[in-house]
Order: structure tokens, then C-alpha cells, then sequence
């Protein structure tokens, strides 16, 4: 593999059809058709970070698109002035979040170069968002990377819009992938054990991993919580996992 | 974690951003993930004006020992001028 790429911001239609920035990374490897990934990005947003791991995708094969989920709520703002606003109205509503992922789905799978097939990954409040897609979506794989507020609701007196979802587990549409930290407190350890029981219980094929000496945001290279062991074993998780089910 | 948790006040006031001066309108504060500090989690601190939008922002992540510290300094500030000039 060349880890050639071609990498830019387009406009995509989210969802009601809404023009939102995103950026897109593809392979410069034209060879065969390649599977696609849409990237959710962390609460900080839509920052260089979370583009370099867009870039990661592409480089390992896989065309990969993230929409800018704040887009609507500050156009053209720095990414961290626009998850402050994002953030002073509660985060991102879980229909535009939806809609938004199947706006970036579609635009994969009419790709040049698609099999078809799409899998989604987020990061930090991406995580639950993910997973929230993968069950109201037809996907093919999703990785949640320590998404909290799936299981338990959130601590009283939190702006967030965000409400438990395990309820959502009987209509998961597609293998899932858990990467947690086993000091993170949003998800707690009991948690994801709960989210495990209710998928199992559901018939839903998943894979979760804890990491030990690792908390939330494990996988953040410029920030204190990189936990370089749990990251680089995650990404291995990441690569085995999407080469079953996104793959041609 | 993201707390989400904050606290939000009307001010009345000026700061400097990006783009210079400007009047603010709102402050919003808030224990949560930094963007720059190398902490996992800081006080901070945006000074607002939403009515010129999202890049109308002064924004400071501090420790919680340097919040603490501050918000002393502001209150001994205030206390240490005749109370005419500060009602």
C-alpha cells in the first residue's frame, strides 16, 4: 500500500438535505474497489486532529468522510470557537446527527472507487453518536470509541441533549466494535458491561475491549490522555475489524 | 469526561480577540476538557458576544488551583477600591 492520498474540504448534503462542510480523504490507490468510513468527530469538533485520523483511513486504504457537526451552528468559525457554541446549546441533536451520517454514507457509497460498503467511527460524544447511527442506519461496521450517555442517562443539571439509547440495541444493523479505557467515569466499566449484556441479549454480534491505565480520550495524540499502548493495540482492533467487514 | 455542565451570566464589558476589541455580552463557565492546556480537565472560560457570532470569544483554560486563585484575586480587587467606584 502507497499511503498516497488525496484530501480535502467538499460540501455534502446532511441531513434534510442541508449543505454541510466535510472533509474527505480517499486513496490515491485506484486499484480494486475499497470499503468507506464515515469519521464522527470528538466534542472539541471538527479540529485538525480529527483530520488527521480522517487522513489515517484514507491511508490505510479506506475512503473517509467526517462532516463538520457544528457546521450549521457556526459556519466558517475556528473548530474551537464553533464547539464552544455547539456546546453552550447542548451538543448536536440526535435526528441532525443522524441525518448527517446518512448524508456522508450516501456520498461513500456513490464514491468513485465504493464497494458499498460503510462502516462509521466516533470519538468522545462520537462515540455514543456512532453507535446511534449504526442502529438507525443500514451500516456495515461501527467503532465506538469511549461514547458515554448510550447506557445511563446524564449527571442531573447537564445541558445535553443526549439521552440513554440502549433501548436502541435490538436494532443495531451491523457488527460493533467498543474501545474503552478502564479509568474512564463517562463510560464506566459497568457500562459498557451493561451495553454488552443488552446487545448479547439481542443477538447483536459486538467486541469490546477495556484497556487498563487508560481513561477517555485515549486515542487524542495532543492531549494528556493518550495512552500510547491503548492507542496503538485500538487502532490494530480497528484495522482487524473493519478488514472483516468493510473489505471488498 | 464531557461535563457539559455551565455557567452562564449576562456581563457587561469589552475583550480582545482575534479580530480586536469588541463588547461582550455573555461569559460562560465551565469544568471541562481543555483545547490547549496539557490537563485533562480545566476551568474555563469564554467571554461572549453572540450577536457577532462564534469567533466573538475570549477564551481561557486554567487549572482549578488557578481559577480558585483568581476568582480571590478578582474579589480582593474589587474590595480593595472605595466602594463608590464599584456599586
Amino acid at each position: 500500500m502507497s499511503e498516497a492520498l488525496t484530501a480535502k474540504t467538499i460540501t455534502m448534503a446532511g441531513h434534510r438535505g442541508d449543505d454541510v462542510e466535510a472533509y474527505l480523504a480517499v486513496p490515491d490507490d485506484e486499484a480494486g474497489s475499497r470499503g468507506s468510513v464515515v469519521v464522527i468527530h470528538h466534542m472539541p469538533g471538527y479540529d485538525s486532529s480529527t483530520k488527521e485520523i480522517v487522513r489515517k483511513f484514507a491511508a490505510n486504504g479506506y475512503a473517509a468522510l467526517m462532516p463538520n457537526l457544528y457546521y450549521r451552528d457556526a459556519p466558517g468559525a475556528n473548530p474551537d470557537d464553533a464547539a464552544a457554541t455547539a456546546r453552550a446549546k447542548g451538543g448536536v441533536p440526535d435526528e441532525r446527527l443522524v441525518g448527517d451520517v446518512a448524508g456522508a454514507a450516501d456520498h461513500l457509497r456513490a464514491h468513485p472507487g465504493s464497494n458499498g460498503k460503510v462502516g462509521v467511527i466516533g470519538y468522545c460524544s462520537g462515540g455514543r453518536q456512532s453507535f446511534l447511527a449504526a442502529c438507525r442506519l443500514q451500516l456495515d461496521a461501527a467503532v465506538d470509541c469511549y461514547g458515554a450517555f448510550i447506557v445511563n442517562a446524564p449527571p442531573e443539571g447537564m445541558p445535553l441533549k443526549a439521552g440513554p439509547i440502549i433501548d436502541l440495541a435490538k436494532d443495531l444493523s451491523c457488527p460493533l466494535l467498543g474501545l474503552f479505557g478502564a479509568d474512564d467515569k463517562f463510560p464506566t466499566t459497568e457500562e459498557t458491561a451493561e451495553l454488552s449484556k443488552a446487545l448479547d441479549e439481542a443477538g447483536k454480534e459486538h467486541e469490546f475491549h477495556t484497556y487498563e491505565g487508560a481513561g477517555h480520550a485515549f486515542f487524542s495524540v495532543n492531549r494528556v490522555a493518550y495512552r500510547p499502548e491503548a492507542a496503538n493495540d485500538g487502532w490494530q482492533k480497528i484495522w482487524d475489524f473493519y478488514g472483516r467487514y468493510l473489505a471488498s | 469526561m464531557c461535563t457539559y455542565n455551565t455557567e452562564k451570566i449576562d456581563v457587561v464589558g469589552s475583550g480582545k480577540g482575534a479580530n480586536g476589541w469588541f463588547g461582550l455580552s455573555q461569559a460562560t463557565v465551565y469544568f471541562d476538557h481543555p483545547v490547549h492546556a496539557m490537563a485533562e480537565h480545566t476551568l474555563n472560560i469564554d467571554f461572549l458576544n453572540p450577536a457577532q457570532g462564534p469567533s466573538a470569544r475570549v477564551a481561557v483554560e486554567l487549572s482549578a488551583e488557578s481559577a480558585r486563585a483568581l476568582a480571590a484575586a478578582i474579589e480582593a480587587a474589587l474590595a480593595s477600591v472605595p466602594a463608590a467606584l464599584v456599586s
